[in-house]
């Protein structure tokens, strides 16, 4: 490239910069239009994206039958742009729900006390399942100062693998099983809130505290299908190394799955039966 | 046996060849988490000196368990041809990285037979990325169940059409769809939610009835424990193959509820009563992390232990044996470097074991990982001559809400690659318009010209 090339070509950038500039300087907002339609809020169970197919109607019917995501058609051997992007969407929201903490704003609103787990950081309760079962010693003391004598079932939420099971369920779900609890003549903690916390802290918190019930509700490592579902895991007389066969499980709480409010009342007559039979998991008849 | 090493002027002493294996691993959350991992990179490299001087005897002296106490380190050692092993033992693990790299593969053929599990661990972990690649690409591994898989230039796909209730419809649904992509020469094979017996010969009578009315040439299976496999196969259930989990060692094991006996039964049952001619009539999964999950690796780290898995798998001659790379989860395989390592680990391991090697590239949620990644993932294994991926539809498993590959991978990576499916498989896709002349073919994607 020759000396006068090279010119030529600053001139052009420095051109085109110049162009750019008043871009950054104007207030003058670039109409954005109306939004663009929530791809994420496209049923995926009605969507057909196959060109020129032999018998769509035929092939619609068989969908109905599964949530996979078929009849997607391609673009040579890849994917449509609209299905990709769909996909992109889905993991984006289980991402968020894995590795965000579930906002201040609603703990606040829920009035929850908040203890945190042995684990400092979401990094450290993602790769140490040890330290995501336990408290630290003073944490512990302060759990169970904060729960009366005589309390015969403790209940709370933990984050688990999914702030956005606990955003989307818990104010749901709460009232339901406390006020049912009560009115069926329980004694029943008041709700908090456990941060970095895997279903095992209803072992320590239950040897702790002395109750008869603890029941945790917790946000579930998250599907592309929904990142909102929430199992309770409910123990009677819960043990730290009690074997898991112990706890009884109510999973797939969501809007899409079992409703929040239909899941606290299953929850109040699981606890109920737990408290009359004097056991839990797989030793509890149902 | 020397395991002390001076590097960069300081002084690092190892106790044992245990401490040496963990040490000498790439970066492994689980193997942070087992407390065997190298505290620092200088002293990982230091381990993998060490190892480098270290011999065959050495490593193969000093099984993850001891004989005595393990049923799987029994198989393991007693399968090894011992005139080949007196051959190799005192070359040193560095030596037989170089001899692996640099030999043909008849000759790797004939060193896996004096190799133990813990021996290809060892040289795995001085293995680069590409070296495992460039040494798995030589070693071809073909076995038969119906067909035959693991031919040169071919990349086979499992079917996976995993459905959250196990709607016989809709499972269809998905299969069709995956027959279009080309996906299913590898096997036709679900994940059941629900292992009753009962459900598992539902879903093998729907297999057995698609592959007949559309002549499909491959193989089914539900891939549900190994007793209830052998329990619907002993009811007249069409079974071409038997699955199962496996671990690498004999704690390991018990905690999937199986043993060394238990899978010879099953191999003996299917030998006689399998609808499928063989010789292969097994298909195992496998994944770094699982025997500490159960606490049953002895304090040793992930990649040795899933070496060992291989030990276990090939006394077995099974047709299908794939690792499920990332299902387990960020504390054993953190993030996307991580998966991808352990993938290429141990599609390596298990060809040098001399197994019809597959992978799982997939990932779950709640790891640092997403599907450009497990795209990845996916080109360097078939780059690696990796004799099969999964299929599930879109990427996205709907049953045990976790990605994979999907159904276009399969058929993109073959373009791209220049692979084909197996020729029986081919040749039927030709039939229907599915593929043509080594590309995508016309009705790719339209399952409804099955209807």
């Amino acid at each position: 490239m020759t000396e006068q090339q090279i010119r030529a070509v600053v001139e052009q950038v420095l051109a085109r910069l110049g162009q750019d500039a008043p871009r950054e300087s104007t207030d003058a907002p670039i109409s954005a239009g109306d939004p663009l339609p929530d791809i994420s809020a496209v049923d995926l169970r009605r969507q057909y994206l196959v060109e020129s197919p032999h018998d769509q109607a035929a092939f619609l019917a068989m969908k109905e039958r599964t949530p996979a995501r078929i009849g997607v058609g391609r673009a040579g051997a890849r994917y449509r742009t609209e299905t990709m992007l769909r996909f992109q969407a889905d993991h984006a929201a289980a991402q968020d729900a894995v590795f965000s903490d579930v906002p201040e704003e609603f703990i606040r609103q829920m009035g929850w006390q908040v203890y945190q787990t042995s684990c400092e950081s979401r990094e450290e309760f993602l790769t140490r399942p040890d330290k995501g079962r336990v408290f630290p010693a003073d944490t512990l003391q302060k759990i169970k100062a904060s729960i009366p004598a005589g309390t015969q079932v403790v209940l709370y939420v933990a984050d688990g693998l999914s702030s956005s099971a606990v955003h989307a369920n818990a104010a749901d779900i709460l009232p339901v099983i406390h006020d049912g609890l009560q009115a069926a003549g329980l004694k029943v903690s008041d709700p908090f809130f456990v941060k970095f916390g895997r279903v095992a802290t209803e072992d320590q918190i239950g040897e702790a505290c002395g109750a008869d019930v603890v029941c945790v509700l917790l946000g579930e490592r998250p599907g592309l299908v929904t990142a909102e579902s929430m199992s309770a895991y409910i123990a009677y007389k819960p043990t730290v190394g009690m074997a898991e066969s112990r706890r009884t499980v109510l999973a797939n709480i969501h809007r899409g799955g079992t409703p929040a409010v239909e899941a606290g009342a299953h929850i109040v007559d699981l606890i109920q039966l737990m408290m009359e039979k004097k056991a839990s998991g797989t030793d509890l008849p149902v | 046996m020397r395991l002390s090493v001076t590097l960069g002027g300081h002084t690092y002493t190892f106790r044992e060849v245990r401490e040496v294996m963990g040490k000498a691993n790439d970066v492994k959350s689980g193997d942070q988490l087992a407390g065997v991992a190298a505290e620092t990179p200088q002293e990982r490299v230091a381990a993998r000196v060490v190892l480098n001087h270290l011999t065959v005897k050495d490593i193969c002296e000093h099984p993850a368990v001891p004989y005595e106490q393990d049923e799987v380190t029994r198989l393991i050692l007693d399968d090894l041809n011992t005139r080949i092993y007196n051959q190799y033992k005192d070359m040193t693990i560095g030596a037989l990285r170089e001899y692996i790299l640099d030999a043909p593969a008849e000759q790797l053929a004939v060193l896996r037979r004096g190799l133990s599990s813990e021996v290809i661990a060892a040289v795995c972990k001085l293995m680069s990325n590409l070296d495992l690649i460039y040494a798995a690409r030589k070693m071809r591994v073909t076995a038969t169940c119906v067909t035959t898989i693991g031919e040169e230039g071919t990349l086979s796909a499992r079917l996976q059409p995993n459905h959250p209730t196990d709607d016989v419809e809709g499972i269809t649904a998905s299969t069709l769809e995956g027959l279009t992509f080309g996906v299913g020469d590898a096997v036709i094979g679900l994940n059941p939610v629900d292992a009753s017996t009962e459900s598992v010969k539902a879903i093998l009578n729907r297999f057995a009835e698609l592959k007949a009315k559309y002549e499909i040439p491959t193989q089914t299976c539900v891939l549900a424990h190994v007793t209830t496999g052998m329990e619907a196969v002993r009811q007249g259930a069409p079974c071409d193959l038997i699955f199962q989990s496996i671990a690498g060692s004999e704690k390991g094991n018990a905690a999937f509820g199986i043993s060394n006996a238990m899978i010879a039964e099953a191999k003996d049952l299917m030998a006689h009563e399998g609808t499928s001619h063989g010789p292969n009539q097994l298909y195992f999964e496998t994944g770094q992390g699982s025997e500490l999950s159960s606490d049953a690796h002895n304090g040793w780290d992930q990649v040795t232990m899933e070496a060992r898995c291989y030990g276990f798998a090939r006394h077995f001659s099974p047709f299908l044996v794939n690792t499920v790379v990332g299902f387990i989860g960020p504390e054993y395989l953190y993030d996307n470097r991580q998966f991808i390592r352990a993938g290429l680990e141990d599609h390596f391991m298990g060809k040098l074991h001399g197994l019809p090697m597959g992978c799982d590239c997939c990932y779950t949620n709640h790891m640092r990982a997403d599907q450009f990644d497990n795209e990845n993932l996916a080109v360097l294994l078939a780059a690696a001559g990796c004799n099969y991926f999964m299929g599930v539809p879109h990427g996205d498993d709907v049953m045990l809400n976790y990605q994979s590959t999907g159904y276009h991978d399969i058929a993109a990576i073959r373009e791209t690659m220049r692979l084909r499916p197996i020729s029986a498989f081919e040749k039927w896709m030709e039939k229907w318009g599915f593929w043509e002349n080594g590309h995508i073919g016309p009705n790719a994607g339209d399952a409804s010209v099955f209807l």
